[in-house]
């Protein structure tokens, strides 16, 4: 049940996106996110939505699949539409009871919900096509400038891949908790506050357990394969840039120019 | 009363890339009092199945009967049916969490609402019949061996007191004498309290040891079902896909081939020494 949480997860299909170097996909999710705050004329979402549309075309990626992962935030989703469809003062619309939704309101829940929605699913897509090995090598090489500064970029970077690696591990061995406890007659679906929360020892108890041996394993195997930080260390597959990745730069630049052009001229 | 699978069909991850089809058109019978060992290849869907058997896992099709009844029924009471079918699973010392072992032996029973009183019973039987020396009933589950935290998981479930024991490769990782003790164990209830046992294995010989009664998994169906005897006779068959038979089975063809008149049809140890005894004493 737990896998069906498709959000920050690997999706495997042969397409020119997952193709691409990771660098380009994190500057092109940045640049999406970008695109989406530079202006509120409906023209600008028009182009962000083409754009988006293609992308997930390319990717290959099933859109059924896409949605499943974002059920799991549509709670966030409906709250804020909800505080800005009522607490937004103007022109007023409609009222009843205690709400008033205004002119101005309806046009900001709207909006913030498209931003939200395509925030999601424009982050979503970058790690749906993306491996997180692939993803933190592009993060430690496209940041590698910050080592200048002393930051510890391949430590972080390393941090995060094996943080990433165990999600899918942890979420595995919950599954299999929470059934070893439900076969024991554990109930986690009824009683109130407290009593599910108390629910919850047996099997987050065993998930410490097992996240702390696992974490103590993985660090004497790696030890034991002499690994010593970043100090020297080469990788197995460089990433380097090919023809396709510029060409992605250079449609990343023109989708970007498009959209502040838009917003200049477009009157609504 | 007995437990009856009726074509059930289960699918991992069932609508995207990933599925995995991992029980195809199961159907057979789990009779009462029966010892039925299930065997099968790596990922030829035994755990999935017994997954089933206490309703932890819901078939994608077809239908379970548990005495008669349908535990897919709307009103089918499931918390009483993992009462009645207590499955520990692999690894099962995985799950243990509370301060001290009797305390976790208790958390079955009180889950299925004993009193206070019945439930430290049920937990000191329990704690008894898997055999674990007294002194370690009030240390920390996370002290103990390997061996002993897989008696104490054992018997979580067994202070339920359940009318079917499913174990899922209950012997993984245990050196012989742990392993001869905890199946000597499973014997002793099937024997003595008349509990039917479920027991998934990789070893050919614990099997034929113990079962009465064989199911072979084989890509997620059915491949066979039948004694000991008849299913270990077709060796070559189960080759095919990747299982064996007995080793003592081989020994004797090989004694066979060589001009003694030995039992071929033997499967355990016992029966094939005194068959060899046997033929000895002859020539
Ligand atoms: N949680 C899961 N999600 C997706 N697929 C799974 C899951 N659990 C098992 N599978 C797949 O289902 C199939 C059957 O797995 P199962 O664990 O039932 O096999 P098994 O016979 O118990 O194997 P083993 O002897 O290794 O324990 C395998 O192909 C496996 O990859
Ligand atoms: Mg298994």
């Amino acid at each position: 049940m737990l896998r069906e949480i498709t959000l920050g997860q690997y999706y495997q299909a042969e397409s020119r996106l997952h193709r691409l170097d990771p660098r380009v996909k994190l500057a092109g999710t940045l640049i999406f996110i970008i695109s989406l705050f530079i202006s509120q004329k409906v023209a600008c979402y028009a182009v962000a939505t083409v754009f988006l549309i293609c992308m997930i075309r390319l990717s290959k990626v099933p859109f059924g699949y896409m949605i499943k992962g974002m059920k799991a935030i549509a709670f966030i989703m409906l709250l804020t539409v909800a505080f800005n469809l009522f607490l937004t003062s103007g022109e007023k619309l409609v009222s009843f009871w205690v709400f008033t939704i205004t002119k101005e309101g309806l046009k900001l829940a709207i909006f913030t919900a498209v931003r939200l929605a395509y925030l999601i699913l424009g982050s979503t897509l970058m790690t749906l096509t993306t491996t997180p090995n692939d993803l933190t090598d592009g993060m430690e090489k496209g940041l590698g400038f910050l080592r200048l500064f002393r930051l510890p970029v391949h430590e972080i970077a390393m941090m995060m891949s094996i943080a990433l690696r165990f999600i899918p591990i942890l979420m595995e061995e919950t599954d299999k908790i929470i059934k070893a406890q439900q076969a024991r007659g554990a109930d986690f679906e009824s009683g109130g506050i407290i009593k599910r929360s108390k629910a919850l020892v047996p099997i987050l108890v065993p998930l410490f357990v097992s996240a702390f041996r696992r974490a103590n394993d993985l660090a004497m195997a790696m030890e034991a394969r002499c690994y010593h930080g970043g100090e020297g260390r080469t990788k197995m597959k460089p990433l380097i840039y090919k023809a396709w990745d510029i060409r992605a730069y250079i449609i990343l630049a023109c989708y970007l120019s498009l959209v502040i052009l838009t917003a200049v001229i477009s009157p609504i | 009363m007995s437990i009856i699978l009726d074509h059930v069909n289960y699918i991992y991850s069932k609508g995207t890339s990933d599925e995995v089809k991992a029980l195809d058109d199961v159907s057979f019978e789990i009779p009462d009092g029966d010892f039925l060992g299930l065997i099968g290849h790596t990922g030829s869907g035994k755990s999935t199945l017994v997954q089933h058997l206490d309703g932890l896992l819901k078939a994608s099709s077809g239908s379970i009967y548990f005495n008669g009844e349908d535990i897919y029924d709307r009103d089918y009471d499931m918390k009483a049916l993992r009462g009645k079918v207590g499955l520990v699973f692999q690894y099962p010392e995985h799950q243990l969490f509370e301060e001290d072992v009797f305390k976790d032996v208790c958390f079955g029973p009180k889950n299925l609402g004993l009193s206070q009183k019945d439930t430290e019973l049920a937990a000191y039987r329990a704690l008894k019949d898997v055999k674990l020396p007294d002194e370690l009933f009030y240390v920390s589950p996370f002290e103990l061996s390997g061996g002993q935290k897989r008696r104490v998981a054992l018997a979580g479930v067994l202070a339920m007191k359940p009318e079917v024991l499913v174990l899922d490769e209950p012997t993984a990782g245990l050196d012989p004498e742990g392993r001869n003790e905890i199946l000597g164990l499973i014997k002793e209830l099937h024997d003595k309290q008349g509990i039917t046992i479920v027991l998934v294995s990789h070893s050919m010989d614990d099997v034929a040891e113990y079962a009465d009664h064989i199911v072979v998994m084989d890509k997620g169906k059915v491949f066979m079902n039948g004694t000991p005897k008849e299913i270990f006779s077709h060796a070559s068959k189960l080759e095919t896909i990747g299982l064996s038979a007995p080793g003592v089975t081989y020994i004797m063809r090989r004694l066979k081939r060589a001009g003694f008149d030995v039992d071929t049809t033997a499967i355990t140890v016992k029966e094939a020494a005194d068959s060899i005894i046997r033929a000895v004493n002859h020539a």
